[in-house]
C-alpha cells in the first residue's frame, strides 16, 4: 500500500500539534494542519455518503464535510457532549487540498511531541488499524494517536465508483 | 501577482499569440496574396521568438526563429505563399504549443522533421536560410566538425564581428548592453570598427555607424552568443567563427596580461540553463480569467457602497436603535443592503463571463484539418461571437461541440460529387452560431448537409436491439436514439467519427451544465443541433423540498408539475411505483427511502414531477416549501461520488440543503421502470 504520510519533525525533533480526545483516545494534529476549532453546527446528513462522513456543515460559506474518526477506528459511536468541539483541518486527497471537520470529545492544547518518545505501533494490541497509525507518542500517562488522515480519507474512496462527469 | 511564476504568465501570453497566429494563418489559406496577413503571422512568430528567448524557452525561440525566417522569405516577396507552406507552417504551430510546454528530445527530433518540410514547402532557393537552420540546430557539429567540442572544452573562444542596423537605436537596442552580455560569456576584447562612419557632413547622429569586432574567449558555446543577438539578430550583420586555438595565441600574448588566460576564465561563466526547464514542468497551469477593466471598476463602486453601508450599521449599532427613526433607519440600512448584495450578485457573475469567441476560433482549425482529412471542400462560419457564457461553461462545451462539428463534417456534408448530384454547390457549409435567450445561451452548429435519415436510424436501433421491430416512434424519439450510448449509423467507421462514443457523451456533459439538445433534420437539406446552456452555473432557481428533516433543492428548471399523492393512489401503488398522470403512467422515487430517513411520513405526500427531454420521473416528497434562489457550491471530493447530488447550497438560516441530481434521478427512475417492466 501506500507510503505513510510523513511526519516533518523540526530541527530540535519536535513536532507542534493540537491534541484532543475522541471517545478515550488521545491524538495529535500538526498543528500547521489546523484550521479552525469549532463550536458544533447543525449537520446535515447526506443521504448515501460513507458512514466516516456522512454530514456536511457550511464552513464559512464553504460546504465542507464532518468526521467522525470512530468510525475508521471501529469505536462505539456516541452523542456529542458539552465539551465536543469541531476541529476543521487541511488534507490533501488526490492531490487536492481539501478541508475536513473532525468531530472531537474534547480539544486540549497546542504542544510540541518530542521525537525521542516516539515509539513505533505494536503489531499486536491495537485497537487502531496499522494502516491508520503514522506513530505513537508517550506522553506523561497518555498514549498519544498520530492518525495518518490521508490514508484514512483515501481508504473511503476507494470502493466506491467515481460518476464520471466531467468536473 | 509578484508571486506568479513568471513562466506561467509566459505560457498564458503565448497560448494568445500562437490562438491569433493560427486564425490568421487559417485565413491566409483563404487569401493566400494577402500581405496584411503574411505581416501578422510574422509578427506572431517574432513576439513569440522575442518572448521566448526572455522568458529561458530557448528551444521554442530557436525553433521559432527558423519559422520565422521561413515566413520573412515570403513576407519579402522571395518565396509564394502556398497552401503547403501555410498547412506546415500550422504543424509548425501546434510544435510550438508543445514547446511552450517544455521541451524534449522527441521534440526536438519532431521539430527538426517540420523545418525541414518548412524549406521544402518554400522551394527553390532554401540555400541561405537552410545553412542557417542547420548552424543553428546542430551548432558544434556543423562549425567546426571535430575541433569545436575541442575548442569549447580549452576554452579558446570565437571571433564576433557585429554591424548593428543604423536605425537600432531609434528602436531600444543599446550595443554597450550587448557587450556587456559579451563580457559575462567570458574574456572580451572589444575593438571598434569606424570603416562606416560617413564624413562628417553626412554624419546623422542618431544613427549608429560603428561596428564592433569582439575576441571572446572562453567556453562560451555559439547558442549562448545567438542568445545575447536574439532580439535584433534578424537585422544585423553579425559574423561569427571559432577562434582558434593556436592562432589566437601571439595575439592573446600581445594583448594584456598572460597568466590570467583561461583557466579562471572558464571556470566562471557556465551559466546555469538546465534547471528552469526541470522546474517548469511540474508547475500546474493557475487559471485565469480576463476581466475587462470597466467591470472591475463596477465592482469596486460596489464595495465602496458596501463600506459606506457598513459604516452607517456600525453607527447605527452604536447609538442603538431609538424610538421610529432608529427603525426607520435601520430599515433603510438593511434595504441599502438588500439592493448591494443583488448588485454584486451580478456584478460578479459578470466577471466570470467570456465571449465565446476563443471558444469557437479553435474549430476553424479543426474544419480546417477536417476539410483535409476528408478531401471536402467546406466552408465554415461562426455567428454571434460577442454572446459571452460562464468562463467554466465555455471550457466544457469545447469537447461535445468539437463533437458535433466532426459529426457535421465526416457525416452530414457529402462528398462533393454526391453534393453536384444534389444540385448543391460543392463546398458545404458548417455555420456555428451563438445567441442569448433569456437565461440560455443558445449554440447551434448547422450544416446544409445530406441530414439524418431516420429509416437508417431505425434500422440500426433495431439492430442493436434498442426498439422492437416496427415499434411506432415518432421522429424526435427516434432522433433521440442517436444520443444511445454505443449507437452510430456510418456504415463505414472513419478515422474522425463512427465509433458511436461522442453523441452519449455529448448528451452526458450537456446535461451536466443543465443543458438541452434539440435536434432538427430535413433529408437533403442539412441538420441543425441547438445546445441550450443556463448561463451561468453558480446561480439557479431551484424548488426547495422537505424529505424527512432534511432540506433539498430541485433545480426548478427540471420542475413539471407537482402534485398531491393521494392516499388510495399512495397505497395502490405500493410496491409499484408507478402513477397514473392524466393520460400516461411514469415512474416514481419515494426520496424518503432512498435517502432511508427513517423517520414517519408526513401525512400529505407530495410528488414533484421532473423531466428532461421527454423522460419524466416522479419524487415522492414530505413536504414543498417554495421556490429558492440557490447559490450552488461544490461539495468535497469524499461526497462527489455520490450519485443522487450535484451539490449543496446555504439556506437562509445558514443550514446546508443537497441539490438533487436530475438526470441521475431520472436515470434511476427508468432502471427501475426497465426492471419492473421487465419482471411484468
Amino acid at each position: 500500500m501506500n507510503e505513510k504520510t510523513k511526519i516533518d519533525w523540526d530541527e530540535a525533533d519536535g513536532l507542534e500539534v493540537l491534541t484532543f480526545d475522541i471517545g478515550d483516545e488521545r491524538l495529535a494534529i500538526e498543528a500547521a494542519n489546523i484550521r479552525e476549532i469549532l463550536d458544533l453546527l447543525p449537520e446535515t446528513a447526506v443521504p448515501g455518503a460513507a458512514p466516516l462522513v456522512s454530514g456536511v456543515v457550511n464552513f464559512r460559506g464553504k460546504i465542507i464535510p464532518i468526521a467522525d474518526l470512530r468510525i475508521a477506528f471501529g469505536m462505539p459511536v456516541e452523542s456529542a457532549t458539552l465539551d465536543s468541539r469541531i476541529v476543521v483541518i487541511e488534507t490533501e486527497l488526490e492531490g487536492e487540498e481539501i478541508q475536513i471537520g473532525l468531530r472531537t470529545d474534547k480539544v486540549y492544547e497546542v504542544t510540541t511531541l518530542d521525537r525521542a518518545r516516539a515509539c513505533a505501533p505494536p503489531v499486536l494490541g491495537m485497537r487502531w488499524q496499522r494502516e491508520y497509525v503514522r506513530e505513537l507518542m508517550r506522553q506523561d500517562e497518555h498514549v498519544i494517536v498520530l492518525p495518518d488522515l490521508p490514508a484514512i480519507f483515501q481508504a473511503i474512496r476507494l470502493p466506491q465508483n467515481p460518476k464520471g462527469r466531467a468536473q | 501577482m509578484s508571486e506568479q511564476d513568471p513562466a506561467a504568465a509566459f505560457r498564458v501570453e503565448a497560448a494568445d499569440v500562437l490562438d491569433a497566429t493560427e486564425q490568421a494563418l487559417l485565413d491566409l489559406t483563404n487569401n493566400l496574396s494577402s500581405r496584411e496577413l503574411i505581416d501578422c503571422v510574422f509578427r506572431g512568430m517574432h513576439t513569440l521568438k522575442g518572448s521566448g528567448a526572455m522568458f529561458g524557452f530557448d528551444a521554442l525561440a530557436g525553433f521559432t526563429h527558423h519559422c520565422e525566417t521561413a515566413f520573412d522569405r515570403v513576407r519579402k516577396g522571395l518565396a509564394p505563399a502556398t497552401p503547403e507552406l501555410v498547412a506546415t507552417t500550422l504543424s509548425a504551430m501546434d510544435h510550438m504549443r508543445a514547446l511552450v510546454e517544455g521541451g524534449s528530445d522527441e521534440l526536438e527530433a519532431a521539430g527538426a522533421a517540420i523545418l525541414a518540410r518548412l524549406q521544402a514547402s518554400l522551394g527553390s532557393a532554401p540555400s541561405a536560410s537552410a545553412e542557417d537552420a542547420v548552424v543553428q540546430t546542430a551548432p558544434p557539429a556543423t562549425l567546426a566538425p571535430g575541433a569545436a567540442p575541442a575548442a569549447a572544452t580549452t576554452g579558446a573562444g570565437w571571433h564576433i564581428v557585429f554591424y548593428l542596423p543604423s536605425d537600432s537605436m531609434a528602436n531600444g537596442t543599446n550595443p554597450s548592453i550587448l557587450l556587456d552580455e559579451l563580457r559575462e560569456l567570458g574574456e572580451t576584447r572589444v575593438t571598434a570598427l569606424t570603416d562606416k562612419i560617413p564624413d562628417l557632413a553626412d554624419l546623422d547622429p542618431v544613427q549608429c555607424h560603428i561596428g564592433w569586432n569582439v575576441e571572446l574567449r572562453g567556453s562560451a558555446s555559439r547558442a549562448d552568443i545567438d542568445d545575447v543577438f536574439i532580439f535584433v539578430m534578424d537585422d544585423m550583420d553579425l559574423f561569427i567563427e571559432p577562434l582558434d586555438s593556436e592562432e589566437p595565441a601571439p595575439a592573446q600574448a600581445a594583448a594584456p596580461s598572460p597568466p590570467q588566460a583561461p583557466s579562471p576564465a572558464v571556470a566562471t561563466p557556465p551559466p546555469p540553463k538546465s534547471q528552469p526547464p526541470a522546474a517548469r514542468k511540474v508547475r500546474p497551469v493557475e487559471e485565469t480569467v480576463r476581466v475587462p477593466a470597466g467591470r472591475l471598476d463596477v465592482l469596486m463602486d460596489r464595495v465602496g457602497e458596501l463600506v459606506i453601508v457598513q459604516s452607517r450599521l456600525a453607527q447605527l449599532a452604536e447609538t442603538g436603535v431609538v424610538g421610529a427613526a432608529g427603525e426607520l433607519a435601520l430599515r433603510s440600512i438593511s434595504e441599502e443592503v438588500e439592493r448591494l448584495a443583488s448588485e454584486l450578485r451580478d456584478t460578479t457573475m459578470v466577471l466570470r463571463m467570456v465571449p465565446v469567441t476563443a471558444l469557437f476560433a479553435r474549430f476553424r482549425r479543426l474544419v480546417h484539418d477536417l476539410a483535409h482529412e476528408t478531401g471536402k471542400s467546406i466552408e465554415f462560419l461562426t455567428e454571434g461571437e460577442s454572446t459571452e457564457i460562464d468562463k467554466t461553461v465555455s471550457e466544457q462545451l469545447a469537447d461535445p461541440i468539437v463533437h458535433l462539428v466532426r459529426n457535421a463534417c465526416d457525416h452530414g456534408l457529402e462528398p462533393a460529387d454526391e453534393r453536384g448530384a444534389a444540385g448543391k454547390p460543392a463546398t458545404g457549409r458548417i455555420v456555428l452560431s451563438a445567441e442569448q435567450a433569456g437565461g440560455e445561451v443558445l449554440i447551434t452548429i448547422q450544416d446544409d448537409g445530406r441530414g439524418i435519415n431516420l429509416e437508417r436510424v431505425r434500422t440500426k436501433a433495431q439492430a442493436n436491439g434498442l426498439i422492437q421491430p416496427g415499434q411506432a416512434l415518432s421522429d424526435h424519439e427516434l432522433m433521440q436514439m442517436i444520443f444511445h450510448p454505443g449507437f452510430s449509423t456510418a456504415e463505414q467507421v472513419t478515422n474522425l467519427s463512427g465509433r458511436g462514443v461522442g453523441m452519449d457523451v455529448v448528451k452526458r456533459t450537456i446535461e451536466g451544465l443543465r443543458g438541452t439538445i434539440d435536434m432538427a433534420s430535413q433529408p437533403g437539406k442539412g441538420s441543425r443541433v441547438t445546445l441550450r446552456i443556463p448561463l451561468t452555473l453558480a446561480i439557479i432557481e431551484g424548488l426547495l423540498v422537505r424529505v424527512g428533516t432534511g432540506n433539498y433543492v430541485i433545480p426548478l428548471a427540471a420542475v413539471e408539475e407537482c402534485i398531491e399523492l393521494r392516499g388510495e393512489d399512495d397505497i395502490r401503488s405500493r410496491g409499484r411505483s408507478m402513477i397514473q398522470l392524466r393520460d400516461s403512467l411514469i415512474p416514481f422515487l419515494r426520496l424518503r427511502e432512498l435517502f432511508a430517513t427513517g423517520t414517519p411520513p408526513d401525512p400529505f405526500q407530495k410528488i414533484v414531477v421532473i423531466g428532461t427531454a421527454g423522460e419524466r420521473v416522479g419524487l415522492v416528497v414530505d413536504q414543498i416549501i417554495g421556490s429558492h434562489q440557490t447559490v450552488i457550491k461544490s461539495m468535497s471530493p469524499l461526497h462527489r461520488d455520490i450519485p443522487s447530488f450535484s451539490g449543496a447550497t446555504i439556506l437562509g438560516d445558514g443550514g446546508v440543503a443537497l441539490i438533487l441530481d436530475v438526470v441521475q434521478l431520472i436515470a434511476l427512475g427508468q432502471q427501475r421502470e426497465e426492471r419492473l417492466r421487465a419482471v411484468g
